[in-house]
């Protein structure tokens, strides 16, 4: 009997990989635990060990081949006498079950009416038409905005757990260590606390650090250096002293790594006076506030997302590109509805007012980028203009930025609605594992449709 | 590498000059009438929330303030209107934040636990137990970034020694080698509990062997065994071979803060403190016995504190409360728009 080798998913988020090198050859025999080959994720280069035993009879993808998607079969293990040219080439499987979700499944049948009023503005604000673009990863764009500012400035510096010669636990700071050195490419002890004040300290002498953690869910046990010691000394102070510094790294739902793992604390952070928030959506966006988190005199919340980390988008080819706080981007204009989000909450509402325009309803999507401060002005412009909105992010729903945008709305542009504001958040329970439940505890495209369809009452 | 077993030493005064003692008293006199004066200050109800007097162990920041130099840096708990005295900074601007008035060094923003001085490189004043550990660490770390080879002292209590923040702290700054000084000052009780209540470790400073920190134990009472014990940590540090820890023993004449009902120790162990280890008492004994000073001139030395301390508290009185628009300054560096809906 032959055993199909598949492409293995070798972290939570992987989707694919290169398969960077075969260490056996077809007619090798192999047994339990031998190492086959290498695998390149977007994070690191992982051995692929064999579990079953048996001859190679056939290696379907051949070594440096990028973008073999999880579960396709690699090769072909047979045994003893069978020959692997018996074997017909499977056809690749099929994505993840964890990618074929409920919006696959609902997703519209074939004659829906045109979209009447679509206008799509992909257009940025941040920098002139006709600027020279090439394609980016998120995790590319954070790592050269770093780097650029590191060379721009002395005092940037970069502490965390695996940054320097692991280059990060999710690879943003590769090569900078090399470039660097092991001065201001610091790896540090696992101690939240303690380095995290130690950075505010060193932010306090005149530096400019840059704290990244490994995922904000164990920012929980500095979060005390956070709040009191960096966002609040310069009042305290009177002025003459403040933190000019960055906190960064993943926040919120990676993929089926539960409830102490999945937090998104976009709201809490967006709540406390003295720090400024940033939560980007596209690899432009993540380049050009990350520049500007750096130069920022305060102490910065820099809110990542493990899962966009590797998708690509167009990134301004520019020398030296920053995006100011406080300035929300259209990502779409439209005129029934009014989609507020942030973050991987983008990836739902643009897929939502991709969806309905199906059903001729036009969203115009706001992406407001940063969360303290935030561009009330965009959003109210745009609901005075739909008379309707939905927010959408993936934080919990009680004393969530939707509900903060609600109120502003309700002071601001009351006469204008006519519907009450929805807010489409993650639903009031810890991350479940299993992943129909992790499914349903995430907001998702549908849920934004529905709510759009709602507030439109269609 | 082996952290040295000292017991606590007396200090020799065999070459200290009668100008060096003299300023010992009167920076630690300062302190203390500072401190009676903030107490009564209190009481008028002319000074809020909560106020931490050192009333009993000045001679911790006196001493180690004659082991430093210009750019060194120093951060401590909410018990800092020694520290800010002993490293010069003015007394004027000290009580007036006390009074939360304009005149203050925060502007009357921080009060009594939240002060900070650029100039004098003092950056507070911390109202978290412990968190001022790691801070002071940083700011080590700046300097050696930077290539000078000031030193940082961070002042903690015997309480907050048992904070896990402090041990992270002593893990990454021995790693790195960082020029800070971690000073437990042991005045012997956390707010009503005693240090016998709070841990079985027989000594704090000898928790930094676990992680590779030498350091002594230091008489506190004593300003002259502050100061050499101090120029050895200091010295090290300078030397780039990272942290040093000094265990001061020392006592707090007062409450905790100013509601403490004080239940948890004797009035005879207070009385029996002051009266047998008072440290202006021994310098004052010092200089009397060594022909360094009169009764004379120590009542002048008295006088003229007494007037400072008056003065100080007249501009506290006096200066106005802040502004109304200070409310919303102050938040961010670059006085961007506020987050206001
Ligand atoms: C994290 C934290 N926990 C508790 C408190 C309340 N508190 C303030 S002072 C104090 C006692 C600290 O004692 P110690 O460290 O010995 O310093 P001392 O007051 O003796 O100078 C406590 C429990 C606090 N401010 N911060
Ligand atoms: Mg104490």
């Amino acid at each position: 009997m032959a055993t199909e080798l598949l492409m293995p998913a070798l972290s939570p988020t992987m989707e694919e990989g290169t398969l960077a090198k075969w260490l056996v050859k077809e007619g090798d025999t192999v047994s339990s635990g031998d190492i086959i080959a290498e695998i390149e994720t977007d994070k690191a280069t992982m051995e692929f060990e064999a579990v079953d035993e048996g001859i190679v009879g056939k290696i379907l993808v051949a070594e440096g081949t990028e973008g073999v998607k999880v579960n396709e079969v690699i090769a072909v293990l047979v045994e003893e006498g069978e020959s692997a040219d018996d074997i017909a080439a499977p056809a690749p499987k099929e994505d993840t079950p964890a990618e074929a979700d409920a919006t696959h499944d609902s997703a519209p049948a074939a004659a829906k009416p045109a979209a009447p009023v679509e206008v799509v503005s992909k257009a940025s604000p941040d920098f002139p038409e006709g600027t020279p673009m090439k394609t980016q990863t998120v995790r590319e764009a954070l790592r050269d905005a770093m780097a650029e500012e590191m060379r721009r400035d002395e005092t940037v510096f970069l502490m965390g757990e695996e940054v320097a010669e692991y280059q990060g636990a999710y690879k943003i700071s590769q090569g900078m260590l090399d470039e660097f050195g092991s001065k201001r490419v610091i790896d540090t002890p696992i101690t939240e606390h303690g380095f995290a004040g130690i950075a505010t300290g060193a932010a306090f002498g005149g530096l400019k650090p840059i704290v990244e953690f490994m995922t904000f869910n164990f920012a929980m046990q500095a979060i005390d250096h956070l709040i009191n010691s960096a966002a609040k000394t310069l009042y305290m102070s009177g002025g003459q002293m403040g933190a000019p510094m960055v906190f960064r790294g993943p926040n919120g739902a990676a993929a089926r790594v539960g409830a102490q793992h999945s937090q998104d604390y976009a709201a809490w952070y967006a709540m406390i006076p003295g720090l400024k928030v940033v939560m980007p959506y596209s690899a432009a966006d993540y380049k050009g506030l990350m520049k500007t988190a750096i130069r920022d005199p305060n102490p910065v919340i820099f809110l990542e997302n493990e899962i966009l980390y590797g998708k690509s988008f167009e990134v301004p080819d520019l020398e030296d590109f920053t995006i100011p706080f406080g300035k929300a981007r259209v990502w779409r204009e439209g005129t029934d509805v009014t989609i507020v989000s942030f973050g991987i909450g983008m990836t739902y509402a643009l897929e939502a007012a991709d969806k309905l325009s199906e059903e001729g309803i036009s969203a115009e999507v706001i992406d407001l980028r940063t969360l303290r401060p935030i561009d009330y002005d965009t959003v109210l412009a745009s609901v005075m203009k739909t008379n309707r909105c939905v927010t959408v992010e993936e934080g919990w729903p009680v004393g969530s930025i939707g509900n903060h945008i609600s109120s502003v709305i309700m002071q601001r542009a009351f006469d204008y609605l006519d519907a009450p504001v929805i807010n489409c958040a993650g639903k009031d329970v810890p991350m479940p594992y299993a992943a129909n439940l992790e499914k349903l505890a995430l907001v998702t495209t549908d849920d934004v449709v529905a709510a759009c369809k709602e507030v439109t009452y269609r | 590498m082996a952290p040295r077993k000292s017991p606590s030493k007396p200090a020799s005064q065999a070459n200290v000059s009668k100008d060096e003692l003299l300023a010992y008293y009167k920076d630690m006199l300062l302190i203390r009438r500072f401190e009676e004066k903030a107490g009564q200050l209190y009481g008028m109800g002319l000074i809020g929330g909560f106020c931490h007097l050192y009333i009993g162990q000045e001679a911790v920041v006196v001493g180690l303030e004659a082991a430093a130099k210009e750019g060194d840096k120093r951060v401590t708990s909410y018990r800092d209107h020694g520290h800010m005295l002993a490293c010069g900074m003015d007394p004027n601007g000290v009580m007036a934040e006390l009074t939360g008035r304009e005149g203050g060094y925060s502007k009357g923003k921080g009060g009594s636990m939240h002060m900070f001085s650029k100039e004098k490189h003092f950056y507070g004043g911390h109202g978290i137990v412990g968190a001022q550990v790691p801070i002071g660490a940083g700011l080590a770390f700046s300097d050696k970034y930077k290539g000078n080879d000031n030193v940082t002292f961070a002042y903690f209590g015997d309480g907050a020694a048992n904070q896990g923040q402090v041990y992270e702290t002593y893990n990454m700054a021995e790693l790195w080698d960082l020029p800070v000084i971690f000073v437990i000052e042991n005045n012997q009780y956390a707010m009503g509990t005693s240090v016998a209540r709070s841990t079985k470790s027989p000594s704090l400073w000898e928790r930094g062997a676990a992680y590779g920190i030498e350091g002594e134990e230091v008489d506190g009472m004593d300003v002259l065994a502050v100061k050499e014990a101090g120029e050895r940590a200091v010295a090290h540090c300078r030397a780039g071979k990272g942290p040093y820890i000094l265990e001061v023993k020392t006592y707090r004449y007062r409450g905790h803060s100013m509601s403490d009902p004080a239940k948890y120790r004797t009035r005879e162990e207070v009385q029996k403190m002051r009266e047998e280890r008072d440290p202006i008492e021994a310098v004052r004994s010092i200089l009397l016995t060594g022909n360094h000073a009169t009764e004379d001139d120590l009542k002048a030395i008295d006088k003229d504190i007494k007037s400072v301390v008056n003065a100080s508290a007249e501009f506290a009185k006096e200066s106005p409360e802040p502004a109304l628009d200070e409310l919303w300054t102050d938040i961010y560096a670059d006085e961007i728009p506020q987050h206001t809906a």
